[in-house]
């Protein structure tokens, strides 16, 4: 078990050459549509989020007939998160590979590549790739807003396609009816690279790391009260101590998955683990691989409200519960937090947490309330001192979670 | 046939209509958009339930024989 695979052999300050690529990993295999099977027998899972089979998608898009499209979401809408811009402008190689491998197996004809219109340096690296690269005809890279509904992909397509970057109803699944009405693979790049090297070593070799249920890597981006914040390489499973050793102070929680996420409370740390099953004990799982430090010093209740606002704001408005829904509990949160709500506000903002679940066309107010609901009960002591008391005196400092993206840098 | 009642959450404009036709299965939110019960509906409340998707206004919500999601 060596790490790291998909950083292996990179550097910060420019992407790797395809001449670099190739002495790295070697040459990529034959395509074809026994990449399926391979990749099932790896068990890898999507890193976009959701850790959906990848095997399942593959099958799902190979068996439809007609022409097909293969939709690398680079969009990664999630502020808190770097690890594909890190991976795109470390090694575009690799992520090219597996598209063009995932293209091949289930015979998806062209290929969009989705990056923000903001990550200039993401374009660099990926449009220099491509011109190193032979017969690249079929594939293209693509501009989107940057906005946390960009990663989710009915909208993004829905945007790609020339409408509004709004979600929209599901089904049809992309799968279904994606790209200009084509059966559409969507998949995350760092999906992609695990995939490339699963097609050059195998899925055994991708299970000597990770543990039986979630194999592989993963990449992780680290960030709050760390001293050295950025992207690194974990075997999944990895204890979640393991990547908070730069903290900066005692922890008062980690929130691990991004907006979407769940909070772990400092003292809960030594027993978890960053893999689905050790993440689903608390309602979570390792999704987009977003691990968010907060300080013993920060304001847990002032940051849930942070974050509860952001995702308001990042309604589409299409849908009467989102619309209305999370708007008002950001702002009953808010109030909360600074003592100006009512007695019973607590148990209204449970009724109408648990009222807007699966009300939506996607899954914005779900994940927004697993969010909410984590923090509830993570730092319930603090709310009620807020409810009570006000503001506190930590609430006056610079906030932990930054919902605008910053410079990160691989931190392997 | 097991039926279930399922919302287009995009085309419903909250109308309210559909719970007022069929109280047992739909409740109304703090803001007037339908909460539909997901389980399956009952042989003897289909009735109803295709009383109050005939109903709605923007046509967002269906009858359908399978759970979607």
């Amino acid at each position: 078990m060596t790490l790291p695979r998909l950083l292996a052999g990179t550097r910060e300050d420019r992407p790797l050459s395809l001449v670099e690529h190739l002495e790295l990993h070697g040459p990529g295999p034959p395509d074809g549509p026994h990449l399926i099977e391979t990749v099932e027998r790896a068990g890898l899972r999507g890193r976009g989020g959701a850790s959906f089979p990848v095997a399942v998608k593959l099958r799902s898009v190979a068996r439809r007939r007609g022409p097909r499209a293969l939709l690398v979401n680079a969009a990664e809408g999630e502020p808190m998160s770097a690890k594909d811009a890190v991976l795109l402008q470390s090694a575009p190689h690799l992520v090219l590979d597996g598209a063009m491998a995932a293209a091949a197996a289930v015979g998806a004809r062209s290929v969009v590549i989705a990056i923000p219109d903001d990550a200039e340096a993401t374009r660099d690296a990926l449009r220099h790739a491509i011109g190193e690269r032979a017969a690249n005809r079929r594939l293209t890279v693509a501009d989107v807003p940057v906005a946390y509904l960009a990663g989710e992909e009915s909208a993004l397509i829905a945007h790609l396609d020339g409408g509004p970057l709004k979600p929209t109803v599901v089904p049809p699944l992309p799968a279904e009816r994606g790209l200009r009405r084509r059966p559409t693979l969507v998949q995350n790049p760092e999906t992609l690279a695990h995939l490339a090297l699963i097609a050059r070593h195998g899925p055994e070799w991708f299970r000597e790391t990770g543990t039986h249920a979630h194999p592989g890597s993963a990449l992780i981006t680290v960030s709050g009260a760390i001293g050295w914040p950025g992207v690194r390489e974990i075997a999944c499973g990895a204890p979640l101590a393991s990547v908070l050793d730069g903290a900066l102070e005692p922890l008062r929680a980690v929130l691990v998955g991004g907006c979407h996420g769940v909070w772990i409370a400092g003292e809960e740390i030594e027993a978890t683990t960053l893999d689905d099953i050790g993440l689903a004990r608390h309602g979570g799982r390792l999704g987009a691989g977003v691990v968010v430090a907060l300080g013993r010093s920060a304001c847990p209740a002032q940051e849930l409200a942070r974050t509860v606002g952001y995702l308001a704001e990042q309604s589409a408005g299409q849908c009467g519960p989102c619309r209305n829904g999370l708007p008002a509990l950001a702002d009953l949160l808010a109030a909360m937090v600074a003592g100006r709500a009512p007695r019973d506000s607590r148990r209204r903002l449970e009724r109408w947490s648990r009222d807007l679940i699966g009300r939506g066309a996607c899954h914005l107010p779900d994940g927004s309330v697993r969010l909410l609901e984590s923090g509830l009960r993570v730092f319930a002591a603090e709310l009620a001192d807020h409810e009570r008391e006000g503001p506190c005196l930590a609430c006056r400092r610079n906030p932990t979670l930054s919902f605008t993206r910053a410079r990160w840098n691989v931190a392997a | 046939m097991t039926a279930y009642l399922r919302v287009d959450p995009i085309a419903c404009s909250g109308h309210g209509l559909c719970a007022e036709l069929f109280p047992e299965w739909i409740e109304l939110d703090d803001w007037g958009y339908p909460i539909v019960d997901r389980g399956p509906i009952p042989e003897e409340l289909l009735v109803h339930a295709r009383r109050a998707a005939d109903a709605c206004p923007k046509l967002a919500l269906a009858l359908r024989a399978e759970l979607l999601r």
